[in-house]
């Protein structure tokens, strides 16, 4: 079956990235495929390659980095969310003149459309938030 | 349908929106914080048990143990699931709502 | 969109329902989430909205954020028919029980095409038991 996960809300303040993170594995090692994790809200700060959580506590974003690479998984940072809060890729860092960029390994920035395309093409859609 | 419910029932409307809007013969399954309204003999134990008779009740195991609540401290008729049960759930059922 | 055009998505139709549960101003989810109303429209999808709670008060007549510093995105919402998003369901409970009518309401409308354009009200008042079944028949359930 084909599942898409959506986050709302950013690392750290809430569990909603941490029950998402569990629940995408559950599905992966269930033999379930995941067409898409899709970062809306606060949820578009998981994608920032520059946290650095303290040593003994998890790194929310290099484990969403790991399960990606994985898993070949694709995850979705909104983009108008995104330039709200100062997430940005090499693109937008170019069409922003931004002097640098922060998106984590296996995040792409892209628009809304990926979340609806996800709602379609998708069984189910779980979203996890505040 | 497969309904989750993530917050305490004593900080938001989260739980009765949920029961007033699901339908008899759905599934709820209570996460994080929501986990706080399977509470046997809280005030807001009622939501649940009001319900017990059309609904099929679940709460996320891990949930519950980070927030150190005993099984034994659950409304009788509630089960408990972990991630696996709740990818299980989401399979069975045709969709899933998340109530926040 | 006509049949012939290519989309990664054409063919399938679904029903949408974004569910709306939190006052506007306060957190910016109203905002974000009537943003992915009019994203999605694009997709040509049968899309409806649901307004809950709080959500109610995103639909509150005479909103002025010019003290507040925030976007006064209340306008937009009189731009969803535009987007042939035609279906407001509004709970009656969750109104009753913040003292509001539909008279506290923006008085949305679209122009029916097959009626000769004229102005048609999007606003609908339903029940629990009828958002019940509304919720039931969707496909993708979206809440913001």
């Amino acid at each position: 079956m084909k599942f898409s996960v959506v986050v709302n809300e950013g690392p750290y303040t809430h569990q909603a990235s941490d029950s998402a993170y569990y629940f995408t594995r559950a599905v992966l090692s269930q033999g379930h495929e995941i067409m898409r994790v899709f970062f809306y809200h606060d949820g578009v700060n998981n994608g920032t390659r520059l946290t650095t959580p303290p040593q003994d506590d998890r790194n929310i974003t290099n484990r969403w980095s790991d399960l990606a690479k994985e898993h070949d998984l694709d995850l979705v940072v909104c983009v108008a969310a995104a330039q709200r809060r100062g997430i940005v890729d090499e693109d937008e860092q170019k069409r922003n003149s931004k002097d640098t960029n922060n998106i984590a390994d296996g995040f792409r920035i892209s628009g809304l459309g990926q979340l609806i395309e996800a709602g379609i093409q998708s069984d189910r859609l779980v979203a996890f938030g505040d | 349908m497969l309904h989750t419910v993530n917050k305490s029932p004593f900080e938001k409307n989260s739980l009765q929106t949920c029961l007033r809007l699901s339908q008899p013969g759905s599934s709820i399954l209570l996460i994080e914080d929501g986990i706080y309204g399977a509470l046997k003999g809280s005030d807001a134990a009622a939501n649940i048990t009001e319900h017990l008779q059309d609904r099929q009740f679940y709460v996320l195991g891990p949930d519950l143990k980070a927030r150190g609540i005993d099984k034994s401290r659950l409304i009788d008729g509630i089960e408990i699931v972990d991630y696996d049960g709740f990818v299980k759930l989401a399979v069975e059922e045709p969709k899933v709502q998340s109530w926040m | 969109m006509s049949d012939q055009e290519a989309s990664p998505t054409s063919g399938i139709i679904k029903k949408f329902l974004y569910v709306n549960r939190r006052a506007p101003h306060g957190s910016n989810y109203a905002q974000e989430g009537l943003e992915v109303a009019l994203v999605g429209a694009a997709f040509e999808q049968d899309v409806a909205m649901a307004y809950i709670d709080d959500g109610v008060f995103q639909l509150k007549t005479d909103q002025d954020t010019s003290e507040i510093g925030t976007k006064n995105f209340s306008p937009t919402y009189r731009a969803l028919g535009d987007y042939d998003v035609k279906k407001i369901y509004v709970e009656k409970e969750s109104l009753e029980k913040r003292g509001l009518t539909q008279d506290d309401l923006m008085p949305l409308v679209y122009e029916d095409e097959d009626d000769d354009w004229a102005e048609k009200p999007m606003i609908n008042l339903v029940s629990a038991a009828e958002l019940q079944d509304i919720i039931e028949q969707s496909d993708v359930v979206l809440n913001f």
